[in-house]
């Protein structure tokens, strides 16, 4: 089993709960600024799109760090980041292209996705199952039923 | 402090000097914050008989202990001032993202004095306070307005602004936040636009604490939980938004129709949530931390009425909907959008233009005072023309930017006016609803829903059914409801979180967020104090018992169809039982003891 954080930004209604959730849960307070996963909101046209770590496979921010401490993980099917090995270079901030990585100095850490551990809290407080905990290769089911609908709707009408 | 940052910004417009000061442990617990704060700092600070639009009066934006957290919709913050449309305490609550992003700079709230010479706006990011020039944007609508400001401060700025009606003063501007969310009632956006102060615009990046987070965690799904479960809090408001209440209020024959003439309104569906849902709605959307989601992204594609933005909730479906007599949903959501754009409380509005389109239709105004317009019941270019006019500030226009009050009394007949102490009331008829007809007028800004929302209990059964046309147990009903209403504004909650969690839920939320042990009965008796102080407030500002009451309409002329035909409010068969329960005098002044039960003697002047 491989899970993702899948994200429907068509169901999204722009709340910002993943973000409380998502600060809360690492940083004990209510910040969204720190927050990992963050929400892009067009308010006249009623359009929000949560941005975060994808994950990537071949990650360009592990490819780019100097001492490693940004790296696979496997096992948890996420981008890990070890704060020993980490020198603030911020590199990733620079070389990830989905603008997900980021570094604090106050705090000397990485601002960046790590799923919560395999339970993530964004997931858990969404009210509108815009973000999702999937098995990967599940993760368009939902896309194609919505699209499977239609199609159905549309050839009973013509037939 | 946990929950309240416990500081707060006081800015002089008149010298541009910022002044960052404390807010005591002991004045929080008392006021809470947003609305119970702001009264209390109007109390102590200014003088109840001041002019509205004079410089004397404040304007102060505050948020509550719970912004900032996830509480389940807890975005609110209220606008408190004196109100220009009827000159009331004025408490107007709005969502979306600025409480919490105002907490997040460092600030539990900002009064504002004074008058500044120039129109400038306020930017806030984090310790930076700046009052900045805004002569570039006199004159801009609320999406131009935000949109350049966020130009020229931060993108993710969140910005309270006032559109032209407010410049203007539109004795009915509201102030606007994230375009579509408002502070829409009482006016306070004329008071706004009185101090020369376009926009409030505020970038925060730090924290809200609470004592222990996972005790919190636990507190907001245990509440969250019996909100998703209501069958209003949780899929009633997301599928179809507050309009969904278009056609219950029509069942029971409670929908005010053409100024209040009749209380039923045969094609109400064609306005309804439902209807809203088929036509125009985009997706639902959610103030901040909010888990209903009421919010209507919408869009009109008919060429006439085309638009996009947010919007009809009910109150605004049913002003320029039934109330005006029309049908039309894509004419009533591009009223809102006009709105919206220019700033205005879109219940007054639509109010004032059914109100307007009753003297026309009795022949006491006529084409000549309209600017030629025929402004006949259910006519919707004919509403849509005199909306445009109030917004732009042209002819009859003029008029309607008072409210329908002073219009109606301009023309020597206040009667067809449909408010309670100069505030027009919302979408709920008190002949056939006897418990909000009392709400209506005692309530402390006038003919106002959200001060006591009885409608929950007397027509959604919520939390249990009551009879709506049986005054017995009113009063009681009334006092809880606006009680608890008065400390949930105060918290930063939501009022729609109160179908699904109720006083000991808020209590227990608040308790969690700010480690002070707050009990249900301490929780409502906060909510009594706030609005015990409104009315002390009120009472300075030469208001009196014959103050409390309806439009004679309401008690005289029953309802002409439907299923409350025949029916009238009976509102004398309440109001002195409920100045008796509320430990009020015969002339609806506190007593002593009821003051020195609530602790006010001190906030009294």
């Amino acid at each position: 089993m491989t899970k993702m954080l899948m994200i429907y930004p068509d169901r999204c209604t722009g709340c910002q709960n993943c973000t409380l959730a998502c600060s809360a849960f690492h940083d004990g307070e209510f910040r969204p600024h720190t927050s990992r996963i963050q929400v892009t909101t067009w308010e006249m046209e009623g359009f929000s799109m949560p941005t975060t770590c994808q994950q990537c496979e071949d990650a360009p921010c592990v490819a780019v760090c100097p001492t490693g401490a940004m790296h696979d993980d496997p096992m948890m099917n996420r981008v890990a980041w070890d704060q020993v090995k980490c020198i603030g270079c911020r590199m990733c901030t620079l070389a990830c292209p989905f603008g997900a990585v980021s570094f604090e100095t106050a705090s000397h850490r990485i601002l960046k996705c790590d799923l919560c551990d395999g339970k993530p809290e964004c997931v858990a407080f969404c009210p509108a199952k815009a973000l999702d905990y999937v098995e990967e290769t599940d993760a368009a089911r939902d896309r194609k039923k919505v699209v499977a609908v239609e199609f159905k709707k549309t050839f009973e009408e013509v037939n | 402090m946990y929950g309240w940052i416990g500081r707060y910004l006081r800015i002089d417009l008149n010298s541009g000097t910022v002044r960052k000061e404390i807010i005591t442990a002991e004045l929080a617990r008392k006021y809470l914050g947003g609305r119970g704060l702001g009264t209390y700092f109007m109390m102590t600070e200014v003088d109840p008989k001041v002019d509205p639009l004079s410089p004397q009066n404040k304007l102060i934006f505050a948020a509550g202990p719970l912004s900032g957290t996830n509480a389940p919709s807890a975005s609110h913050f209220d606008v408190v001032s004196k109100g220009p449309l009827n000159g009331t305490i004025a408490a107007s609550s709005s969502g979306g993202l600025f409480g919490p992003m105002l907490k997040y700079a460092g600030y539990d709230m900002i009064i504002l004095e004074g008058k500044s010479k120039n129109p400038v706006y306020l930017w806030i990011c984090d310790d930076v306070v700046e009052i900045r020039d805004a002569a570039e944007l006199w004159g801009k609508t609320v999406p131009e307005t935000t949109e350049a400001i966020r130009s020229a401060t931060d993108e993710d700025a969140s910005v309270a602004c006032i559109g032209p009606a407010g410049e203007r003063q539109v004795l009915f501007a509201n102030i606007m936040n994230e375009c579509g969310r408002a502070a829409g009632r009482s006016g306070v956006g004329a008071v706004m636009g009185s101090k020369n102060l376009k926009a409030v615009a505020v970038r925060g990046t730090g924290a809200v604490r609470v004592p222990d987070i996972k005790a919190f965690r636990d507190a907001v799904v245990r509440a969250s939980n019996k909100i998703k479960a209501n069958s209003v809090g949780g899929a009633g408001l997301r599928n179809y938004g507050t309009d969904v209440l278009v056609n219950i209020l029509n069942t029971v024959g409670g929908l005010p129709t053409r100024n209040f003439t009749d209380g039923y309104f045969p094609t109400a569906d064609k306005v309804g949530g439902e209807s809203l849902a088929r036509q125009v709605l985009i997706r639902p959307r959610g103030c901040f931390s909010c888990i209903i989601s009421c919010g209507r992204a919408s869009k009109v594609t008919n060429p006439k009425y085309e638009g996009h933005g947010e919007g009809p909730e009910y109150e605004t479906a049913w002003a320029f909907g039934p109330d005006c007599g029309i049908d039309n949903l894509d004419a009533i959501t591009k009223a809102n959008y006009i709105c919206n754009d220019y700033g205005m409380d879109t219940i007054t509005m639509g109010s004032s233009v059914a109100c307007a389109m009753n003297l026309f239709a009795n022949g006491v105004i006529t084409a000549k005072d309209t600017d030629g317009i025929a402004l006949n019941f259910g006519d919707e270019d004919a509403m849509l023309s005199v909306v445009r006019k109030t917004a732009e500030g042209e002819g009859f226009g003029k008029k309607l930017a008072l409210g329908s009050y002073r219009m109606a009394e301009s023309y020597g007949h206040p009667e067809y006016s449909m408010t309670c102490k100069k505030q027009e009331m919302p979408a709920y008829d008190p002949r056939a609803i006897q418990g909000i007809g009392l709400n209506f007028a005692t309530g402390n800004r006038g003919g106002c829903h959200v001060r006591g929302y009885t409608i929950s209990p007397e027509v959604l059964g919520q939390p249990v059914k009551l009879d709506p046309r049986v005054t017995e147990g009113k009063p009681a009903l009334d006092i809880t409801f606006q009680d608890l209403t008065a400390a949930l504004d105060s918290s930063g909650m939501c009022l729609f979180a109160t179908f699904g969690i109720g006083a000991e839920d808020i209590a227990e939320l608040l308790s969690a967020a700010t480690g002070v042990a707050f009990t249900t009965e301490e929780f409502m008796k906060t909510g009594a104090r706030i609005w015990n102080l409104e009315r002390l407030f009120n009472l300075k500002a030469g208001f009196t018992t014959a103050d409390d009451k309806l439009p004679e309409r309401l008690t005289k002329d029953p309802i002409l169809t439907g299923p409350s035909k025949g029916l009238v409010n009976r509102i004398g068969e309440m109001l002195p039982e409920y100045y008796k329960l509320r430990g009020w005098d015969a002339a609806g002044v506190p007593t002593k003891n009821t003051l020195a039960d609530l602790g006010l003697q001190e906030g009294n002047r």
